[in-house]
């Protein structure tokens, strides 16, 4: 039997107190299921947004092995409970070993997403030169849903995010991938896009930025896509060192904290998924990750890619801090857009 | 204090129920149930009015607040850029449209 509330909730008091207020809610978070492995493959990017929760950017080394690769794999193919693989980084593309990820997880029968920036197709890769303009027809012929940050459907917000030039690029970006058939109704091919807000404020409506965001990219563009996720910013690493910098940081958590959403807390990610990172060890979620919080089995052991477990891994209690505040303001937050 | 304008002075905004709180109680249930949600006019519409207004009334907690609370309900700079001019057209057209009085009255002066 699981524990309803890990110990780590009460070892120490964070400023924020999201442990406490789950507890004074009455709302218990255990795993549910792990039908999704999300692999942070690479820190490696050709863009440097300045909300990277990853600090990711064009000098960033880390990659997963091959034989973490292997176990991924393994673990994928070992488990039919686990039928989704989220492969992101940094651009994940960056990574040698990519391809044949994707085409090994799709010859398992696995549904494959790809955090994809767009850029990368006409950046290529920053360290080697490497073109990478070969991505739309790679993701085609493997069917993989393609999951792309646009902050907005406009320039403005968009390049203040991800960097002077970002936009464009960005819609040359999507009408190639539209060109075959990505976020085109009835062709099966899945394009979704990431609104997240471009500082410290909460995400709009999911709905109705989305008929915005058709609507915009259709008229202005002749582009079209599946469906908007809104993200929240996470109050962690790069955007955290925005908000220190410019005095604002205790101003947005307490706007999370005043946000909170018990429907959102139920719904949130780590519930359902695993985050692997670039040495093969295990996180509720790549915020976590990024934290440097990893995932422990009970009696403490970090859990790990390399003696994987299913069921010692689903029986983990997550770790929650202040920052998952983020995931549960207003209408919810996760790497699937709104939780509420 | 210092100034007359401290933009942490808008998160005591509830204080206005210190001594009347009835009042303050009837004015924040009255002001939740106009702006807090969409009615036949959405979020959005009602928080680019609010900022145009807040310009009006040069209220810099307001223009804090309804910047933000644009935002959040998905309005981009354009749209409230444009909110602040049809405040600025307004009260130019306000002030202009009152010259109509000046020139009657101009007329009652010059034989």
């Amino acid at each position: 039997m699981r524990a309803v509330f890990s110990i780590r909730a009460f070892k120490e008091k964070s400023k924020y107190g999201f442990e406490a207020l789950l507890f004074q809610r009455g709302i218990n978070l255990p795993p549910l299921s792990i039908d999704t492995l999300q692999v942070n493959i690479t820190k490696l990017c050709n863009q440097v947004c300045r909300h990277c929760h990853v600090d990711a950017s064009p000098s960033r080394r880390e990659m997963l092995s091959p034989e973490g690769v292997a176990k991924c794999l393994e673990i994928l193919q070992r488990h039919s409970q686990i039928t989704k693989l989220d492969i992101t980084g940094g651009a994940p593309e960056l990574h040698a070993g990519f391809a044949a990820f994707v085409e090994k997880a799709v010859a398992l029968g696995k549904h494959v997403m790809v955090r994809h920036n767009l850029t990368v197709q006409m950046d290529g890769h920053p360290q080697t030169g490497e073109s990478k303009e070969y991505l739309p027809h790679f993701f085609a012929r493997n069917r993989v849903e393609v999951i792309s940050s646009l902050p907005y459907y406009q320039e403005y917000f968009t390049d203040a995010q991800r960097g002077s030039g970002v936009f464009k690029k960005s819609m040359e970006a999507m009408k190639r991938l539209n060109a075959l058939g990505y976020g085109v109704e009835g062709s099966g091919l899945i394009f979704n896009l990431v609104y997240n807000p471009v500082g410290p404020y909460l995400p709009a409506a999911q709905a109705s930025l989305q008929a915005d965001y058709k609507r915009e990219l259709k008229d202005k563009f002749g582009l079209v896509f599946n469906n908007l996720y809104t993200v929240t910013n996470m109050p962690i690493n790069r955007f955290k060192s925005h908000l220190d910098k410019s005095g604002q940081y205790a101003e947005y958590m307490e706007k999370l904290l005043a946000a909170f959403n018990p429907a959102a807390a139920e719904g949130v990610m780590c519930r359902s998924m695993i985050s692997v990172d670039h040495e093969g060890r295990i996180y509720d979620c790549d915020f976590n990750q990024m934290l440097e919080l990893r995932a422990t089995a009970v009696g403490g052991k970090p859990l790990s890619i390399f003696d994987f477990d299913f069921d010692r891994v689903l029986g983990r209690c997550i770790r929650f801090e202040d920052h998952c505040l983020g995931c549960t303001a207003g209408a919810g937050s996760s790497c699937g857009g709104a939780t509420a | 204090m210092s100034n007359y304008y401290d933009s942490a002075d808008l998160k005591k905004f509830g204080d206005i129920g210190q001594h009347a709180k009835q009042l303050a109680d009837d004015f924040f249930k009255y002001y939740g149930n106009v702006i807090g949600s969409d009615g036949a006019l959405s979020k959005r519409e009602k928080a680019l009015i609010a900022l145009a207004v807040s310009h009006a009334q040069k209220c810099p907690y307001c223009i804090d607040a309804y910047t933000t609370q644009c935002l959040e309900a998905g309005s981009n700079p354009e749209q409230m850029m444009e909110a602040v001019h049809v405040a600025a057209v307004m009260q130019a057209g306000i002030t202009l449209v009152h010259s109509v009085q000046m020139q009657n009255h101009l007329k009652k002066m010059v034989l």
